[in-house]
């Protein structure tokens, strides 16, 4: 358990300054405080130390008594009365390492023009400074084949490799994926897989991004830049709640690759292979360069901003029109789009989600989500944490990486509420439940992570609401839902948290508005937008930001059609095919912007890209527009406006909203082949921002549908075959995989290749299947 | 008079001997039964005070490595016994194994009840499958008459013996490889601290001994303190197995007090090989670096080896005479430490690659001076850099062959071409000639 002990510090001489660090300090962090770097490779700060490559050897003396040979400063922590000399200070250790270096490069290539390190590498910068100009070596270098694929995204050339083992010790650490080992022995060892087993580790190019040489590669920025033509900067990422730290790098405005950035409370120094390598929808040629207005004939044109942003003003104004955000909006654009409504358009027709969802949530997100402050240190001093509907590997993987993290370092107790035991589950060593009710030993230190899916499960968030013993965290799987949560981009709350419902929080934000009235009503719900539209009295226009019908329901798209559409897209899709209008906004690398993570955290960001495409317009510009048009201004020019207003506003603390009071619904009884569908989301998987990303998809989990052993008995198939699952809408083929799930339940990823359940039987949870064999 | 001192080997040539009845017949089994009669720290004392040191090649000592065993502590204990056998010239334990399994099972019966260990391990090398046969029916022999399982003796002592065949790897008798090869993993050397005695097996206190030094402590029991440390030197007591093999008449394992000199051993060898005289040998393995003839007098124990400036290691003699080139003979033990190595650091795995290909140029008598300067460079940023011993293990018959052999190197240099005849020193010499 942890508990905020004192640390003891330690004093120790390291080249003869004085250095006091606690207790536990490796020897070569202790010379880093000092400024002193000693050289390393198998060092990093996040894995157990090694001591394999030798190359940070020093001379220590502790009590007076010498160490008879030069020692790893990476594996040795300080003690009291202990002296080192490193390379500064001694010739023993100075021409160890000399050594060592000359040691290393004697089976290293000389490739480094064509080598994707070679500019960033740190042992071309150690050779530099720790090693000799000449090679002795006279002989014949090690040579293997190159490269090879260990996985469809990442390659390996295995002569380049200097064994350190950074990426094996990583994939078992901290990832919990040991999918690649060393093989073989002396100098023919060497980083391997399995042969039927490839790295299809959802962190694996985290390995390319700490190797200290250029052995693993990806297959998507292999020979595409030199690093010193790159411009880097400072990005957040937009693809799940996580909250991760990126470094975007970018080469005359396309951006070539994506890395992990340094935030030690977050992400600490990793991300996803799909926070990493899903990038190529911002340069892809689906992009919408330009404003497109729809001409008598039924076809898009292309438009000045002008004419585009008078066809919407007109074609608005007067109407009831709902505003359906999407779920990446950031922090400022969901602003807008809240304004916008409020103001603009006066209504509070207007909601981020899309995807499945219920006004029990709708309650539960302005009564309870919007004031969590939970944060990633309160997994790391939890008793016990409990997954609730949420698979943190597949919807917030660096949550994954926080809990795993915790469960190696003191066995952390781990329940999560699911169907079966997924490898996520089983990697933290988690028992499985299948209902809150279930969940026992909760103390004030348990933290529950609420995954969005618990709203398909009618009943649940009104007792999480009401639950007061454990820290309650909610984890949406979409980037900017939070933020938008937070700014108000739902019906039934005001930027703040401010509840629709309360005249006082009307007030406040009317104040600060400048305006007469705000309407009072809560809003529709995007299902109730949707619904809304074409019928008798309902809506008769909607305005759509980054939304993909099919994430909704089977009937979304139709009932976009025949009505006034406003789309604001960064790419062509199923909603600009039917708008009337087509406005393009930028996308995350050419704005600025924030989100706020699952913790409510600011991930703020810097425009990467200046003018790549037709606009660097985000959202909230772009609706200041059409609110001048339509004399209803929201006065938010830019972004910055936007972020200064929201902080203005300030956050409500007044009354909080009436809590969801939503009973639980009766069981589902299932007969015969009949079954209970359950589902979620995989990480790599069709998402549209994951389009064009071949090289990731092949890493993907493959789709299975996961039945019990009885239900697979009953229709007699067995591991790997083909299982037809139907409803009265459609079907799907799918293998087969049986696993320790419920007999009444069948679970089918919801969204990837040969698996889409929504747009299949047209719910994604809880809906009647028959299950036969194929 | 004969110095030999049989006592593991006392009995080897009966031909029964490594049968349990055999062993029984000469008083096997007896002393177990006094140590399971004795308190178990009484059993780790009398170890200590016997001054027994490993056998295994770094004569660290037996009883004190036993003290380090936190007892009382909840956890289990373990005892491994490493079998890896391995070193270049070494032949002792297998033939140990062959002809007297059952003392090392005694001995392992005493020395897990002297630390509280309920299960023990015999780590073997993997390719000697007459001796894993043999010892695996000691064992079932051992578990039929009682001597393992459940309530030894009627005492209330329970031990369970595990042998396990490794895959042939030279690292895994280190002892920290071998833990690791023993739980499944790849055999490389662990990061220590922690320690075996603290976490070792499956992160437990363990013991881990060398064959000899377990089969040695029936013996000490038996006979007492006082028995064994007439035997040997002031600081290196009791019988040992020497294992002399190359150019001598009778090759085979001696078992003598420690102290004995080649000098000796040579004598009851039968001497070396008829027309020839020695030139170089190795004390303990190649991995010790190796003497000439002016070390005939050596006194082979921990101590006397050391102070001429090597190491006793496992008693190893490999004896050379002068038709051996040494060159040669350092290329090919280069070449197995280069086989050998597990890869895991760089000096190792690096340095005997560049080390065989260098050696390989001056045995064909290319290079200058200058490059023997620079093979002792590349050796002193090997040896004492590496995770394990093994590298410095590597290092030793180069240092020590280019101090005692210099002008040899050199004549292959001076001539282009290796000065002496493979063919000289092989056994079967002057056969088609």
């Amino acid at each position: 358990m942890t508990t905020d002990v004192a640390v003891e510090m330690i004093t120790v001489v390291i080249d003869g300054f004085e250095v006091t660090v606690p207790k536990g300090t490796l020897i070569i962090r202790a010379a880093e405080k000092l400024g002193i770097q000693i050289p390393r490779f198998c060092d990093h700060p996040l894995l157990a130390p090694a001591g394999a490559c030798r190359q940070c050897l020093v001379d220590v003396e502790i009590n007076g008594r010498a160490f008879p040979k030069p020692q790893a400063s990476c594996t040795i922590p300080v003690e009291p009365n202990m002296i080192v000399k490193t390379q500064l200070t001694s010739p023993v250790a100075e021409k160890a390492q000399k050594g060592i270096m000359e040691l290393l490069l004697i089976n290293h290539p000389l490739d480094c023009p064509v080598c994707d390190k070679g500019g960033e590498c740190p042992l071309q910068n150690q050779a530099m400074s720790t090693g000799r100009s000449e090679s002795r070596f006279t002989g014949v270098k090690r040579t293997f084949e190159k490269p090879i694929n260990i996985s469809s995204q990442v390659l390996l050339d295995r002569e380049r490799c200097v064994l350190c083992a950074r990426c094996t010790r990583f994939s078992e650490q901290i990832a919990g994926d040991p999918f690649i080992t060393l093989n073989e022995r002396g100098a023919l060892q060497q980083v391997g897989i399995y042969e039927k087993d490839p790295f299809n580790s959802y962190f694996s190019g985290n390995t390319v991004q700490i190797c200290p040489v250029g052995a693993l590669t990806g297959a998507s920025y292999r020979f595409r830049a030199r690093p010193f033509d790159l411009v880097s900067t400072p990005t957040a990422c937009e693809h799940c709640a996580s909250g991760c730290a990126l470094r975007t790098d970018v080469r005359r405005g396309k951006t070539l690759r994506r890395l992990a950035g340094d935030d030690a409370s977050v992400n600490e120094e990793w991300n996803c292979d799909k926070g990493r390598w899903a990038f190529k929808y911002l340069s892809s040629k689906e992009r919408v360069a330009s404003p497109l207005v729809r001409g008598d004939d039924g076809e898009l044109r292309e438009a000045s901003w002008p004419e585009a942003i008078a066809r919407v003003a007109s074609g608005l104004t007067g109407k009831r029109v709902g505003v359906l955000v999407g779920g990446r909006a950031t922090v400022e654009d969901a602003y807008g789009y809240s304004k916008f409504a409020r103001v603009t358009l006066g209504t509070n027709d207007i909601d981020f989600r899309s995807r499945p969802h219920t006004d029990e949530e709708a309650a539960f997100l302005a009564s309870t989500a919007v004031n969590l402050k939970i944060t990633y240190s309160d997994i790391d001093k939890a008793d016990h944490v409990v997954l609730l509907n949420f698979e943190p590997e597949d919807e917030s993987p660096i949550v994954f990486l926080r809990v795993y993290k915790q469960v190696r370092k003191r066995s952390l107790a781990v329940t999560t509420v699911a169907p079966f035991a997924t490898r996520g589950s089983e990697k933290l060593n988690a028992n499985v439940v299948s209902t809150f009710d279930q969940v026992t030993n909760l103390t004030e230190k348990s933290v529950v992570l609420v995954g969005e899916r618990s709203a398909e499960v009618p009943g649940l968030l009104s007792a999480i609401a009401a639950h007061t013993t454990a820290k309650i965290a909610w984890i949406p799987r979409r980037s900017g839902e939070r933020g938008a949560l937070a700014a108000g981009a739902l019906g039934n709350v005001l930027p703040g948290g401010r509840p629709v419902s309360d005249a006082e929080a009307r007030i406040d934000i009317q104040s600060a508005w400048g305006v007469d009235s705000l309407p009072t009503e809560p809003g529709l719900s995007t299902s109730e937008i949707l619904s809304s539209l074409n019928s008798e009295g309902g809506l008769d226009a909607v305005v759509v930001g980054g939304v993909d019908p099919a994430d909704i329901s089977a009937e979304a798209l139709g009932q976009l059609l025949n009505t006034f559409v406003v789309s604001l897209e960064i790419s062509h899709s199923a909603v600009t095919a039917i708008a009337d209008v087509v406005l393009p906004v930028a996308a995350v690398t050419e704005k600025a912007g924030s989100f706020l993570d699952w913790e409510g955290r600011e991930r703020s960001f810097e425009q990467a890209i200046e003018g790549a495409l037709i606009t660097s317009r985000s959202d909230v510009r772009i609706l200041s527009m059409i609110a001048d048009e339509m004399a209803k201004p929201i006065s938010l020019p830019s972004v910055t406006s936007a972020k200064k207003e929201l902080l203005s506003l300030g956050k409500w603390d007044g009354k909080s909203a009436a809590k969801p009071a939503q009973p639980k619904s009766a069981p589902v009884s299932v007969s015969g082949n009949e079954a209970i569908l359950t589902s979620w989301r995989q990480l790599i998987d069709l998402g549209s921002l994951q389009a064009g990303e071949e090289n990731l998809a092949g890493t993907a989990r493959k789709a299975v549908a996961v039945i019990s052993a009885k239900r697979a008995q009953s229709i007699g198939v067995a591991n790997g075959d083909l299982v037809k699952i139907s409803n009265e809408r459609g079907s799907i083929s799918i293998e087969a995989h049986v696993a320790n799930i419920s007999d009444e339940k069948v679970w089918l990823p919801r969204n990837s290749e040969g698996s889409q359940t929504i747009v299949t039987f047209g719910a994604a949870e809880g809906c009647l299947v028959t299950v036969v064999k194929a | 008079m004969s110095k030999l001192s049989p006592v593991l080997s006392a009995h080897w040539d009966e031909a029964d001997s490594f049968t349990i009845d055999g062993y029984r017949r000469n008083g096997g089994y007896n002393a177990a039964k006094t140590a399971l009669d004795m308190d178990a720290d009484a059993v780790i004392q009398l170890v200590k005070d016997s001054g027994l040191r490993g056998r295994g090649g770094a004569g660290f000592p037996t009883g004190m490595k036993w003290g380090f065993i936190p007892q009382n502590d909840g956890k289990d204990h373990y005892l491994v016994v490493n079998a890896d056998e391995s070193e270049p010239g070494t032949c002792k334990d297998m033939p140990l194994l062959m002809a007297n399994p059952h003392s090392l099972i005694e001995g392992i019966i005493i020395a897990s009840y002297a630390i509280r260990a309920n299960y023990a391990f015999i780590y073997l090398r993997g390719e000697v499958v007459h001796v894993y046969r043999r010892v695996q029916q000691a064992i079932q022999d051992a578990y039929a008459a009682g001597l393992l399982g459940k309530n030894i003796n009627g005492k209330g002592f329970d031990l369970e013996l595990v042998l396990h065949a490794g895959a042939g790897a030279y690292i895994c008798g280190e002892e920290t490889a071998l833990l690791d090869s023993l739980e499944g993993f790849r055999g490389q050397p662990r990061l220590r601290p922690p320690f075996p005695a603290i976490a070792g097996l499956y992160a437990r206190p363990t013991v881990v001994n060398n064959v000899e030094s377990i089969a040695s402590v029936p013996a000490i029991i038996a006979n007492g303190v006082e028995w064994f440390q007439a035997m040997g030197t002031e600081k290196s007591k009791g019988f040992t197995l020497y294992s002399l093999s190359g150019h001598v008449k009778n090759p085979g394992q001696f078992e003598a007090p420690l102290g004995i000199t080649l000098r000796e051993l040579l004598e009851m060898a039968g001497g070396m090989r008829d027309g020839h005289e020695l030139k170089f040998w190795t004390p303990g393995g190649s991995s010790t670096p190796m003497f000439t003839q002016e070390h005939l007098d050596v006194p082979l124990d921990y101590e006397g080896v050391g102070a001429a400036g090597s190491m006793l290691g496992t008693k190893a003699l490999q004896i050379f005479d002068e038709t051996t080139c040494v060159v040669r003979a350092v290329l090919r033990w280069t070449e197995f430490y280069k086989h050998e190595s597990c890869g895991k650091c760089t000096p190792c795995r690096e340095g005997t690659w560049w080390l065989v290909q260098a050696l390989k140029e001056l045995e064909a008598g290319r290079g200058t001076s200058a490059d023997l300067d620079k093979l002792l460079d590349i050796v002193d940023n090997i040896a004492g850099r590496s995770f394990c011993a093994l590298a410095d293990g590597a290092a030793s018959p180069i240092v020590s062959s280019m101090k005692h052999f210099r002008a040899e190197y050199q004549r292959h240099l001076d001539l282009g071409s290796c000065p002496f005849d493979p063919i000289a020193s092989t056994l079967f010499a002057g056969v088609h000639s």
